[in-house]
């Protein structure tokens, strides 16, 4: 049974980039045209657990609600339950297996996981991105869940001759109450099979007070033990007889190519078996690989070395001048001019005009790299027109498509193996290493693996954006807000899709921009025209980092312009518990999820806030030299609010004693993972902050490993992160947990700062300027 | 020809001398638990121990090891039991596990020169093993719960 699949061809993402252009009419027909533009995922209504609705099933491929495709038992009752997204370390791996496990009253010590490969058709969307996995698949797994149990119920009321609903699953069995009788699930796999899949209409759903699993935390990860031991398998861990091992020299410069290349010095290290170039595409080509001169070697060291011998000459292209400092100039003198306007209310600039005080804020927020730990790494086996591919890819499907896609053959023959990936953050969305191992394998007749170094990654990745944030705010005499002018000036990651993209597509403009949550009478958002210099891709939480920045720096700046408590400004802005209403927005992004079941809600955004300021001890007593900086903001349709302290010595010296963080992510299914996410956010969002940047001079990314592009130690890190999570209503769907936490560290560390010493730092990372 | 000693067995090595340690262990040992983070000693996921202490395998040679005892994860307990992995497993330490494996060699190694480190010692001793998922809180916690007694 396919509930929703989406017949759509496009990948989500495609889809919303092209909104901007020309395209939009003729994808929107041919939408149309395809049989029926399916806007969400339906779920039923249950006692307990209202009816909501989301964006699953504009996914493409939408959800699959299946048992005999997701649950397997054995006869000796060991129950596999399929995983089908990527586990990057959010859990998922566990907890949505663990959805389908408390549906079907398995027990979890008798449940084993199984890796999906990418099949979205067989499986439903598999792009793990966007913090999506929870929000998207709560639901469709207690479907499946309560299916499985379903039949196994069915089964055992034949064999005993009784009406089903006089059995009930319980822990691993069915039981007749009435006659004592029970069987194992084990016993009744062969004849559960038989059983009709039930309708989802039909489906009894568990009364979430009988749960034993989901909103517990008691269910460690099931990769746990193996990472402890070191047999995890992460990409970087495939080995297949005969493979070789492959280092790939990238052109430095975006856009950039061979212009010759000697490779003599390169076959002369021990263990180097080939030199030979790759094929590369011109920018921008989505996902697909740089080209550049590879080494083939025997193994990984000797391939590095192979590569320090290469002699290339690159021809360079049109970015060949890009350069940080001047491009950062670019932007600010675009912010400070009229740019498209993609939100208004009222009449901002009348407003400003009339204003008793105008307060400016022009923010500037660096390049970033993803930096997973795991460098990008695949492997690939092409034979004839059959490829297998292994790697830590967070979208099996869309990695499934690409491979084909370029080596002309039919998905069909492509089989994507998802192993463990070490760290994702983004950069495993775009499938440029996979395509790379698949193009080699083919031209070399064997299983090749290309492993990305450290530099590779740092310098021919695809970086976070990098953004001017300027915001006018007006106010009155009374210290009121009365008009709001946000422009936001950054290259849109639609310019890695297609050539000539100056603006910000709508899932940017949604994120912190358009969807600014203030109640004010004046604003307007404005985006300015940028030409992106380098691939610009998808960062943990995108666009909200450098949005949050802006606005939550903002308020604190308001706070100090009319000498108020930030935390009580913020409440201000907020203003009254509503649904925020955004009818001048055009393609309003809210996440790929209806507005009415995921509103912005001010009520959620004011409950995070005050919740924190209790518990993190908003205004207490701190030592001389410290400062409690607070930000808050909604993304990926969750609501987060955090309080950081801060100390800072006489020589500038930056510590952080404590990180209070309350999140409202609606229904939860494991809060332990929420707490380490959320623990985890504070510790990038405090990376970013201090040392989060990557440069460019002449075209060329002028870092390259973990001395000249830090990311923060233990050291460093916060002292101690509290986490609180907001109990859900009964009604309340569940919502995004990995990215969410980012954003509003960065604002509340800096308004902390400027608590703790007068300075408000405007521009990222904070570097050497507190040293001043 | 170069034999090394790695987790109490003889591997015989005919190539570059110069090889990394790291790459000999992963790509023709095939003991994949050690991972490669950045190759300059900057991060820590490729750390084992030798002898007694915690070394960067990037940038060991393996001519730099003979006769030298190697141990890596493969190695550190015969059941996987040892102190600071159970403290790991649990304080739920890892999110994505992948610089997991240094982080508990270098916390094995520490607890083998200091067996009760103090908070700051623990900090200091594990400066050097870069997380990007942010575990900190938890290692820190997990090495402590590793020298009290799990």
């Amino acid at each position: 049974m396919n509930m929703s699949t989406n017949p759509k061809k496009l990948r989500g993402f495609e889809r919303y980039v092209k909104v901007d252009n020309v395209s939009r009419r003729s994808i929107l027909k041919g939408l149309g045209l395809a049989g029926g533009f399916v806007l969400a995922a339906p779920v039923m209504s249950r006692p307990g657990f209202a009816a909501y609705k989301t964006g699953a099933g504009e996914m493409p491929h939408g959800t699959v609600v299946d048992p005999r495709v997701f649950v397997a038992i054995a006869p000796d009752g060991i129950v596999t339950i399929v995983a089908h997204r990527a586990e990057m370390g959010t859990g998922v791996r566990t907890s949505l297996p663990m959805i389908v496990a408390e549906e079907m009253e398995a027990d979890w010590s008798r449940v084993r996981i199984q890796q999906a490969h990418g099949d979205e058709v067989k499986f439903g969307n598999q792009d793990t991105d966007g913090s999506r996995s929870t929000r998207h698949y709560l639901i469709p797994m207690r479907q499946i869940g309560a299916s499985a149990r379903t039949m196994l119920e069915g089964a055992a009321a034949k064999r005993w001759g009784v009406p089903a609903t006089e059995v009930k699953a319980v822990n691993h069995e069915v039981v007749h109450s009435a006659s004592g009788r029970r069987i194992g699930f084990g016993d009744l796999a062969a004849d559960a099979a038989k059983q009709s899949v039930p309708s989802v209409e039909g489906l009894r759903l568990k009364d979430p007070k009988d749960f034993r699993y989901l909103g517990k935390g008691q269910i460690s990860m099931v990769d746990l033990r193996d990472i402890t031991v070191g047999t995890a398998r992460y990409g970087a861990d495939v080995r297949l007889p005969g493979m070789k091992y492959a280092v790939i020299a990238r052109p430095p410069v975006t856009g950039g190519k061979v212009a010759s290349f000697d490779g003599a010095a390169a076959m002369k290290v021990s263990g180097v078996e080939k030199v030979m170039e790759v094929k590369g595409w011109p920018w921008p080509s989505k996902f697909q690989p740089l080209g550049g001169v590879a080494v083939i070697a025997r193994n990984t060291g000797a391939a590095i070395k192979g590569r320090d011998a290469l002699k290339i000459v690159w021809d360079d292209g049109a970015n060949g001048k890009y350069e940080s400092v001047a491009y950062r100039a670019e932007l600010e003198a675009a912010a400070r001019k009229p740019g498209l306007v993609v939100r208004k209310e009222g009449d901002v600039e009348a407003a400003l005009k009339g204003a008793d005080k105008v307060i400016v804020g022009e923010y500037y927020l660096p390049h970033l790299a993803h930096v997973a730990m795991e460098p990008p790494v695949a492997v690939a086996d092409v034979k004839g027109d059959k490829a297998e591919i292994w790697g830590p890819v967070q979208s099996a499907g869309g990695t499934r498509e690409d491979v084909a896609k370029t080596l002309g053959i039919p998905q069909e023959n492509v089989t994507v193996n998802v192993t463990l990936l070490g760290g994702g953050f983004g950069r495993k969305s775009k499938c440029d290493f996979a395509i790379e191992a698949a193009l080699l394998s083919k031209e070399l007749g064997a299983p090749v693996k290309v492993q990305w170094t450290r530099e590779d990654d740092i310098r021919n990745g695809f970086l976070h954006t990098v953004s001017v944030e300027r915001i006018e705010a007006g106010l009155d005499k009374s210290g009121k807000v009365t008009a709001w002018r946000h422009r936001s000036v950054a290259p849109s990651i639609a310019s890695t899709f297609a050539a000539g993209a100056l603006h910000q597509a709508p899932f940017e403009l949604g994120m912190g921009l358009v969807d600014m949550p203030f109640e004010i009478a004046n604003v307007q958002c404005e985006n300015p025209e940028a030409a992106a210099r380098t691939r610009i891709g998808w960062f943990r939480s995108v666009s909200n980092i450098p949005r949050a920045f802006a606005v939550q720096s903002m308020v604190a700046e308001l706070a100090q312009a009319t000498k108020r408590d930030p935390k009580d400004m913020l409440l201000e802005l907020i203003g009254s518990p509503r649904i925020v209403k955004l009818d001048s927005v055009k393609d309003l992004w809210n996440y790929g999820e209806p507005y009415d079941s995921y509103p912005i809600d001010t009520a959620r955004l004011r409950k995070v806030v005050e919740l924190v300021a209790e518990k993190g001890g908003w205004g207490r007593s701190i030592p001389k030299g410290h400062g409690l900086g607070i930000a808050a903001h909604r993304s990926f349709v969750s609501y987060i609010a955090t309080i950081v302290e801060v100390a800072v010595d006489d020589k500038g010296k930056l510590t952080v004693p404590r990180v209070d963080t309350a999140i409202d992510c609606g229904t939860y299914v494991n809060p332990e993972r929420i707490q380490s996410q959320i623990e985890g956010a504070a510790i990038m969002g405090l990376s970013l902050a201090k040392h989060g940047a990557v440069t460019f001079k002449d075209g060329k990314v002028q870092q390259g490993n973990f001395d000249d592009s830090p990311l923060l130690r233990i050291d460093e890190s916060p002292a101690v992160t509290n986490v609180y999570i907001v109990p859900p209503g009964p009604d309340t769907p569940p919502s995004g947990v990995g990215e969410p936490g980012v954003p509003p560290f960065a604002p509340a560390l800096i308004n902390a700062i400027f608590a703790a010493t007068g300075k408000r730092i405007r521009a990222l990372p904070i570097g050497k300027q507190l040293e001043a | 020809m170069i034999t090394l000693k790695i987790n109490g067995q003889q591997k015989n090595w005919d190539g570059d001398p110069d090889l990394p340690l790291l790459w000999f262990l992963r790509d023709e040992a095939g003991l994949t638990g050690t991972k490669y983070g950045c190759g300059q000693a900057l991060c820590g996921a490729c750390t084992v121990i030798v002898d007694k202490q915690a070394i960067r395998a990037c940038i060991t040679s393996v001519s730099d090891v003979v006769d030298r005892e190697v141990t890596t994860i493969e190695g550190l307990h015969p059941t996987g039991d040892h102190a600071v992995q159970k403290a790991w497993r649990q304080l739920n330490v890892p999110q994505c596990g992948f610089c997991q494996v240094g982080q508990i060699m270098q916390a094995a190694a520490l607890l083998l020169e200091n067996p009760k480190p103090n908070h700051d010692q623990i900090r200091e001793a594990m400066a050097g093993n870069i997380c990007r998922c942010g575990c900190y809180q938890r290692i820190e916690n997990a090495v402590h719960l590793a020298s009290t007694g799990v």
